[in-house]
């Protein structure tokens, strides 16, 4: 079995995707690369299809919120190529006041349920999605909820008086 | 819990007692309760307890679970309700026929507990009445005894027309339930 390293993955990527890929770094022993949104899934595509990258098991997904940011939404994959042992995170990012992403769950059918997790509590959207409705939280529930603008506390709540907790 | 032994009040003589048809009726629902356990987290757990040897719930006449809240006359929430669990549980209430009464058990079914927070239900009093409130974290067997004890003494003493009153009636339609 072949090992994938650092080293050819960066190189390997940044000869097909040049200019797509923003930043490529070693977080904790794990190599996370920030690129485009418009790139995206091409390069998933590509991370999923290749015979020696294969990266055909998606272990995470998730979204990010970062408010300071000048791009605060982004999504964030991670994926696990088995053989040989390696894992890659995948990181994109947009200013969109309504992000759309594109979909994961027609590469990873495991995507499905967990772009609908990510639209459930950050309201991306997600393009190509065959069911893209709530998961967990109530359908009546509005807003977000791990957008760091939403309230954590239920604001209908009378019988907590700041006086008694300290608030 | 010392009223609860109470003997029935009457004119007794040799071998018999008579007594209002009111209180014969509260006594024989008091010893014959069916509960409903809707257990979602720990507090259910320490149901389980109460139900077992140890504690013998069935010493109360309460040895017979309901599954079916068509049966139940006792409603016993026990744990974290969501509010998406809010409209299964208002659904399980009002399919139970009257006379029946409702005991949240431990911080969580009375208030919400320490899950201040958007998805939980602050408290099942927001969806459906609530007879007796049990306080703990998870609640004590004994004290979880204590509450069914204390809807003992709501069986027993309740007026059996109480559940025409205008008040209770009133009491329903304030959760919208007709």
């Amino acid at each position: 079995m072949s090992s994938l390293t650092q080293e050819y993955i960066t190189e390997k990527l940044q000869s097909k995707f040049e200019g797509a890929i923003q930043s490529i770094e070693m977080l904790h022993d794990f190599l996370t690369i920030t690129v485009d949104k418009s790139s995206l899934k091409s390069l998933m595509q590509f991370l999923h299809d290749d015979e020696l990258l294969n990266f055909h098991f998606l272990t995470t997904l998730c979204g990010l919120h970062f408010p300071d940011q000048p791009a605060q939404f982004g999504m964030m994959y991670q994926l696990h190529n088995m053989p040989a042992n390696y894992r890659i995170r995948i990181k994109s990012f947009t200013n969109d006041s309504e992000p759309v992403f594109e979909t994961m769950s027609d590469i990873w059918p495991a995507a499905n349920w967990q772009e609908r997790e990510t639209y459930d509590f950050f309201g991306y959207r997600f393009h190509g999605h065959p069911d893209m409705r709530r998961i967990l939280n109530m359908d009546s529930l509005v807003g977000w909820p791990l957008r760091k603008e939403f309230p954590l506390e239920d604001p209908f709540r009378g019988d907590k008086d700041d006086k008694m907790f300290g608030r | 819990m010392s009223e609860n032994n109470q003997k029935l009040e009457g004119f007794e003589g040799p071998g018999f007692l008579a007594t209002s048809l009111g209180k014969a009726v509260g006594m024989a629902r008091k010893n014959s309760i069916w509960p409903l356990p809707f257990a979602t987290s720990c507090c259910g757990i320490e149901f389980m307890a109460t139900m077992a040897s140890t504690y013998d719930f069935g010493r109360f006449g309460s040895e017979r679970l309901s599954f079916s809240p068509r049966q139940a006359d006792l409603l016993m929430v026990m744990g974290t309700i969501s509010k998406k669990m809010g409209p299964v549980l208002r659904q399980v209430y009002e399919q139970m026929a009257e006379p029946k009464w409702v005991i949240a058990v431990g911080a969580c079914a009375s208030t919400g507990g320490i899950f201040d927070t958007y998805s939980v239900l602050q408290g099942i009093d927001r969806i459906i009445p609530v007879d007796v409130y049990v306080p703990g974290c998870p609640p004590r067997p004994e004290q979880i005894i204590d509450g069914v004890l204390k809807i003992q003494d709501l069986v027993q003493n309740e007026s059996l027309r109480r559940r025409n009153s205008p008040e209770y009636q009133e009491l329903l339609a304030s959760y919208g339930i007709e």
